[in-house]
């Protein structure tokens, strides 16, 4: 086995005495997709924000290609290679769909403090904007203003933000929310293609998603982890069935 | 050093706590439940004085007068708010502001077409104009302390409202969610209704109890509103205790600043150095403070919670 | 845009209007009436100011309440060396830009770090810092203001004591400064400005410190409206604190929001709206700030967008 890529530790977040998070452990390992599912109000939202560093944890580590992140603001996080999408659409609508993804491809590329260059005839940045476009299928779109695409679509773009950052970890939250069957099926394409030569943690509530993407499964109730394995294990496990999928598989 | 200076000026400086205080509180509960941004709070408090400049005319009551001037200055407030504020709760802070600005443009040039350019000065009762002796050989003028005693009052009633009655909870409740106070059926719309005209009372307070000292001028509010913001961005804007608290900090640093400050500095430096620093320094005092708070705490000393 | 057979309202009133100004001396001269041409110079100046106004407010979504303040420190870096007999006009302008710069550094510092209502007070409260500052140095006039008996000198270069030598100083200045917004606001940095004003916390979570952006812009912003102090400086040939009173920086935020914030063009047509409306009204009743006031309240309840967004609209109905 290979040295976790995230390594959290007793990661612990109350909000007013209720604890969402609850002394979670959890390991990534470099190319799996490990998928985290729970009921609503398991505190999956609340996890990846303190992964991505907009919640700061009251207790526990993280730790991020071994070097301790749990205190770094979330622009040093993602400098570092960890990239999140957002359960709710979270782009910048007022612009471009190329100049969204260009963004994304500007961070990568260090600081963007250059003043006179026009970047929109920079060609070393709308190509590789196309390019980052292309596989989640939305090159036809690139002049489209944001505000204008469908949710289907702005799902797409979300993940072509978080890859244009060409980031050592995704953190996905939700990436299917609000989709029909036929948005998520070319979702789960999209996510499929990447898997192997990505390292992905991923929240989702469609379960045919999680168990046709997952190599890992932890499943996390009421801020506590219950059982982490493969999802033979975790649909075999008793403990799961009961606190959870139990209610779904009747 | 001398005692009976330094008490004077502390309660120089309580009397001007207390006016940013009622200055204050308005801006705060107004920014606080509704999100809006009042720039023209600075023109009821000019209202209040000029209402209260004539009403003392008609009257020949300064106090009568001023009884009179709080209700005409909350129609003010209602007027406001219903001809333009209420249909900017729901626009950006940029459109409060400028907006609001325009008000005060048409508010000064108001007061200058009714009561002409020069300023209009309030002459108090025999009863309030004099000199108390507050302790052995140290006189304060008793329409200042009247002015304290008046804020202190003010601040407390506000305190209790706020924390002990149904349109406090409801206060206390629209600042952190205001669905949930649509969902109780209360008309969101009159509760922002009223405490707007709330606020332009205090506001009005404020300005006519000023105007004896200063005399009603046009854009006398533009200066001190300034000031007011500056305390309740010190004390957490929505919050009434911290403009309580930043309001007196602000007073007497304020007013210290003025009156100590060159001495003070003489102990450092040359005496002329001194002299000509310290104005400039006094003048920057309070604002170097709100840097010094926001750079500690930048949601100010007590920010409401749930924001 | 360089395309004339492209062009529509928008651009043709920007082209026409920068000739416009261009050429005015040439008709002004034969009309002989030099208080246009110092309108106009006015005007333009003033326009440099809410252009630099705008490239945080429009651009960058920072509503600062406190702009006037780089006026009086520009105007004061050409006033105060003047008092010593510095006339050197390169070192004044390039104290006005360094001292702007490093005002807005400080300010920027603690004020960046607020949002939204705080940022506006906190700057407000700022400039009005400076103002009270400069009102209780009485070695420089105080509340009085400074005269500035000379105006700054280039080295024989050219001579702007000559009215329309100053005039076309301003005119290449405001080009300048149109230019200088339009480049960065298409560089990548103004990308990323933009980007923070949509959205701030995609871009912290896509790698920006947002805030280092933002400061550096705030800064720039506070350099060329320091330069068009210095150029106010020079023209008024007198300069009062009064001036950065806070109801000025309102009148700049006005001038930007009756222009159209958040267009390159727009804030020097809200100017120009501005100044000739103050012109024209001011003559005819001392009651004109109502109108004004008036006029602000429903440009904002009913024009957003402001004449630019008139012009925009314009153009796609043909």
């Amino acid at each position: 086995m290979t040295a976790a890529f995230l390594q959290i530790s007793n990661l612990y977040k109350s909000f007013g005495g209720v604890a969402a998070t609850d002394h979670v452990d959890l390991e990534v390992l470099e190319h799996e997709v490990h998928a985290v599912i729970g009921p609503n109000g398991a505190g999956k939202t609340t996890l990846i924000s303190q992964l991505a560093g907009e919640l700061e944890p009251d207790d526990g580590q993280v730790a991020f290609l071994g070097r301790d992140i749990t205190r770094l603001p979330p622009h040093a996080r993602a400098q570092l290679g960890l990239a999140r999408s957002f359960q709710i659409t979270s782009l910048m609508l007022d612009m471009t769909v190329r100049d969204n993804v260009a963004l994304a491809i500007q961070a990568h590329d260090g600081h963007s403090f250059r003043f006179w260059r026009d970047a929109r005839r920079d060609t070393a940045l709308t190509d590789r904007a196309m390019q980052a476009l292309a596989r989640v299928g939305l090159e036809g779109r690139a002049d489209t203003i944001a505000q204008q695409m469908s949710h289907g679509e702005h799902r797409q773009l979300e993940i072509a933000l978080a890859l244009a950052t060409d980031p050592k970890l995704l953190l996905l939250d939700e990436p299917m929310a609000g989709m029909g069957s036929e948005e998520a099926a070319r979702m789960v394409e999209i996510l499929r293609d990447l898997k192997g030569s990505k390292t992905m943690l991923l929240i989702e509530h469609d379960m045919d998603a999680v168990f046709a993407l997952a190599d890992r499964i932890t499943v996390l109730v009421y801020g506590k982890v219950i059982a982490t394995g493969k999802p033979d294990e975790i649909r075999a496990d008793e403990s799961v069935r009961r606190a959870y999928l139990g209610d779904e598989a009747g | 050093m001398d005692w009976g200076l330094l008490i004077t000026q502390v309660l120089n400086g309580m009397q001007l706590g207390v006016l940013l205080f009622l200055l204050a509180s308005g801006l705060t509960l107004v920014f606080g439940i509704m999100d809006f941004v009042n720039l023209a709070h600075g023109s009821l408090y000019m209202m209040g004085a000029f209402f209260c400049a004539t009403l003392t005319e008609w009257t020949g009551s300064f106090v009568l007068a001023a009884f009179l001037a709080l209700p005409l200055t909350a129609l003010v407030g209602l007027a406001v708010e219903i001809i333009v504020v209420r249909k900017l709760y729901r626009r950006d802070h940029l459109d409060h502001v400028l907006a609001t600005f325009g008000l005060i443009l048409v508010f000064d040039t108001a007061v200058q077409f009714i009561w002409g350019p020069a300023g209009t000065a309030i002459p108090l009762p025999e009863w309030l104009d004099g000199r108390v002796e507050i302790l052995p050989n140290i006189e304060f003028p008793t329409f200042r302390l009247l002015i304290i005693a008046t804020g202190l009052v003010v601040a407390i009633a506000l305190y209790w409202i706020v924390t002990h009655t149904r349109t406090g909870m409801l206060i206390r409740a629209g600042a952190s969610n205001r669905t949930m106070v649509s969902a109780l059926g209360i008309d969101i719309g009159k509760l922002f209704l009223g405490l707007f005209a709330l606020g332009a009372v205090l506001a009005g307070l404020a300005g006519l109890m000023i105007a004896p000292i200063t005399e009603a001028s046009i854009g006398m509010g533009n200066e001190i509103i300034i000031v007011a913001f500056v305390v309740i961005i010190i004390g957490g804007i929505g919050s009434i205790k911290g403009a309580f608290v930043a309001a007196l900090l602000v007073g007497l640093i304020d007013t210290m600043g003025r009156s100590f400050l060159d001495s003070f500095l003489k102990l450092f430096m040359s005496i002329q150095n001194a002299e000509t620093s310290a104005p400039a320094i006094s003048a920057m005092m309070i604002y170097i403070l709100m840097a010094a708070v926001l750079a500690f705490r930048p949601q100010g000393l007590f920010p409401p919670k749930g924001r | 845009m360089l395309d004339p057979r492209l062009w529509q309202a928008r651009e043709w009133v920007t082209a026409l209007t920068l000739a416009a100004f261009g050429l005015a001396p040439v008709f002004t001269e034969l009309a002989s009436q030099p208080f246009i041409l110092d309108l106009i110079a006015r005007l333009m100046i003033l326009a440099i100011a809410a252009v630099s106004l705008n490239l945080i407010l429009g651009h960058g979504g920072m509503i600062s309440f406190g702009h006037a303040a780089y006026i009086g420190i520009g105007a004061y870096a050409v006033g105060i060396p003047a008092y010593y007999e510095i006339t050197n006009g390169f070192l004044q302008i390039a104290i006005a830009i360094g001292a702007s710069a490093v005002f807005a550094f400080f300010t920027g510092l603690i004020s960046l770090r607020t949002k939204g209502v705080y940022f506006i007070m906190i700057t407000m409260a700022f400039a009005q810092m400076v103002y009270f500052a400069f009102i209780s140095i009485e070695e420089y006039g105080g509340d009085d203001g400074l005269v500035i008996e000379t105006r700054s000198e280039f080295g024989g270069l050219f001579d702007i004591e000559d009215t329309t030598t100053f005039y076309y100083f301003t005119w290449v200045s405001l080009v300048a400064a149109l230019y200088l917004v339009r480049r960065i606001m298409r560089s990548r940095f103004g990308m990323v400005i933009e980007g923070a004003k949509g959205n701030e916390r995609r871009m912290q979570s896509i790698g920006f410190d947002t805030y280092k952006y933002r400061l550096t812009c705030y800064v720039i912003a506070g350099m060329i409206c320091g330069y068009a102090g210095a150029l106010l400086g020079n023209f008024t040939s007198f300069f009062s604190p009064e001036m950065m009173d806070w109801t000025h920086s309102g009148e700049l935020l006005f001038m930007v929001v009756l222009g159209g914030a958040g267009s390159l063009f727009g804030p020097v047509l809200g100017t120009a709206a501005f100044v000739l409306l103050e012109e024209f009204l001011s003559g005819i009743t001392i009651y004109w700030q109502a109108i004004f006031g008036v006029l602000l309240i429903l440009v904002v309840l009913f024009a957003p967008g402001g004449i630019d967004g008139f012009l925009g609209r314009l153009g796609r109905k043909r």
